[in-house]
């Protein structure tokens, strides 16, 4: 352990929902996103899964509302070391998209895109069982536009660049690619319990 | 300086065929404009190893920013525009890690420079402004992230709000420093002379907006489409690269500027603080 010498940090906080080398942001909700917020109203929002699935399928807004609601309540884990507590996402978990496309046997993982062409990989295994939604609402309103509105894609048990904005689309692989952050440096998956910020961690 | 390549920026494949399936080789592209491909290469390897970086000395820019430089033995090398993660420790092990964007032009002088904000009650940068002297160390690791990062391949148009210049002003370093011709400008926005960080070096690249006061016979206000629009009617051959940096708000602003204007939004690049 290297010590800097006379540095003391804030107060510790015993927080068991603070992963590793993570701090409270309480009230804040820092925007990171490295392109333009796009302007994209709900009427122009779609979102599509294809790839290695056996139908593949464009949902709009509409359409997108008439799967049955799901609301995500906990804590979002951001790569730059800020965590959000109490967090309420409202929208409709992925499973229920996933199961009208019904994924092939040999899909093992997801490119997730944006509308302004970000993109994430995911193992399909942390997009689906309940853990990922597509969300609209945020703390029961509609989620802001710097935040991802219209919708965007919320995986909360990895680091927060997994969860992207202005959803478009899934792509079902057999395989892993990396997306945006990951060419970057950034680590495969992510999970912030394991502190897996950057490739090789 | 590490070598690092230029990745083809911009490049889109056609989307595939609704259904198809992509053979392994084929790399997935979204069917949307990819907003912001990668600049250059990083290493893996860099990201991932703690280096211990030596303070060796430290020098105020404005009332609330000083700049610290540190020795850094088998720093990789940067580019400007790219940042590395800090971090301190406590006696009792609690660990403090925070982005920062590098100051410094890349060099072979084994040393890095960071331009830090007082921020009121940061726990980091509280302890660099008043605790941290020559001599201190601490850990870095980096260079991380090519997506901002400049490799003077093109021309490029900065536009930085606050401590948002940091990042942008290691792009001028480095433009000076190679004596390059490829052109570059820089918009900054802040709230007086005083607190405009590295005035001192400021020529007639930069191009500063002061929002609360300026000096005599300057205009006090907002950056606007009035400041943008001489940049974008004076374009270089190929266009510019617009890189934004700055609070979220200011970005938001400045983006929806540069749009505006013309810019195409694949190619502004943005870096938020937070």
């Amino acid at each position: 352990m290297n010590i800097t010498r006379g540095f003391t940090g804030r107060p510790r906080v015993h927080h068991p929902g603070l992963p590793p080398g993570q701090y409270d942001a309480g009230d804040e909700w820092p925007v990171l996103s490295a392109e333009v917020t796009p302007d994209l109203a709900p009427a122009d929002w779609t979102f599509r899964i294809d790839g290695l699935v056996a139908e593949p399928r464009t949902w709009d807004w509409d359409e997108a509302h008439e799967l049955p609601p799901s609301a995500y309540e906990g804590d979002i884990h951001c790569v730059t070391g800020w965590s959000k507590f109490g967090v309420r996402f409202g929208g409709v978990s992925l499973d229920a998209f996933l199961d009208v496309v019904r994924p092939h046997g040999s899909a093992t993982h997801v490119v997730a895109y944006a509308h302004t062409g970000y993109t994430a990989n995911l193992p399909l295994a942390d997009v689906s069982g309940g853990r990922a939604w597509i969300v609209w609402e945020y703390g029961g309103r509609p989620l802001d536009a710097e935040h991802g509105g219209p919708a965007r894609l919320v995986v909360p048990h990895l680091y927060f660049w997994k969860s992207v904005k202005w959803l478009a689309g899934l792509r079902l692989l057999d395989h892993d690619e990396p997306g945006f952050w990951e060419g970057n440096g950034y680590h495969p998956r992510g999970n912030p319990w394991e502190e897996q910020r950057y490739s090789g961690d | 300086m590490t070598e690092l390549t230029t990745e083809t920026a911009g490049a889109t494949e056609a989307p595939g065929t609704a259904g198809t399936v992509r053979g392994a080789q084929e790399r997935f592209a979204p069917p949307t404009r990819f907003a912001v491909p990668g600049r250059i290469a990083v290493s893996p390897q860099d990201a991932s190893v703690w280096r211990t970086a030596t303070l060796t000395g430290i020098r105020r820019e404005t009332p609330r920013v000083s700049s610290f430089r540190f020795a850094v033995p088998g720093w990789p090398g940067h580019l400007p525009g790219q940042h590395l993660m800090l971090r301190l420790t406590a006696e009792d092990g609690y660990v403090a890690q925070r982005h920062y964007s590098i100051a410094s032009a890349p060099d072979d002088s084994g040393h890095i420079e960071l331009t830090l904000d007082h921020v009121e009650g940061g726990e980091v940068s509280g302890w660099f402004h008043t605790v941290a002297r020559p001599g201190d160390r601490i850990e870095v690791r980096g260079p991380l992230s090519g997506f901002f990062a400049w490799p003077a391949d093109r021309p490029a148009l900065l536009v930085g709000a606050g401590s948002g210049v940091v990042p942008l002003w290691s792009m001028v370093r480095f433009h000076r420093s190679r004596d390059m011709r490829v052109p570059l400008r820089l918009l900054v926005s802040t709230r007086s002379p005083e607190d405009l960080i590295f005035a001192r070096e400021m020529r007639s690249e930069t191009t500063p907006v002061f929002t609360r006061s300026a000096p005599e016979g300057e205009a006090v206000g907002r950056l606007g489409a009035a400041h943008v629009a001489p940049f974008m009617a004076k374009q270089p051959p190929g266009g510019w690269e617009a890189y934004v940096c700055g609070s979220n708000s200011f970005a938001e602003h400045a983006s929806r500027l540069l749009v505006a204007a013309g810019q195409p939004v694949e190619r502004i690049r943005i870096e938020r603080f937070g």
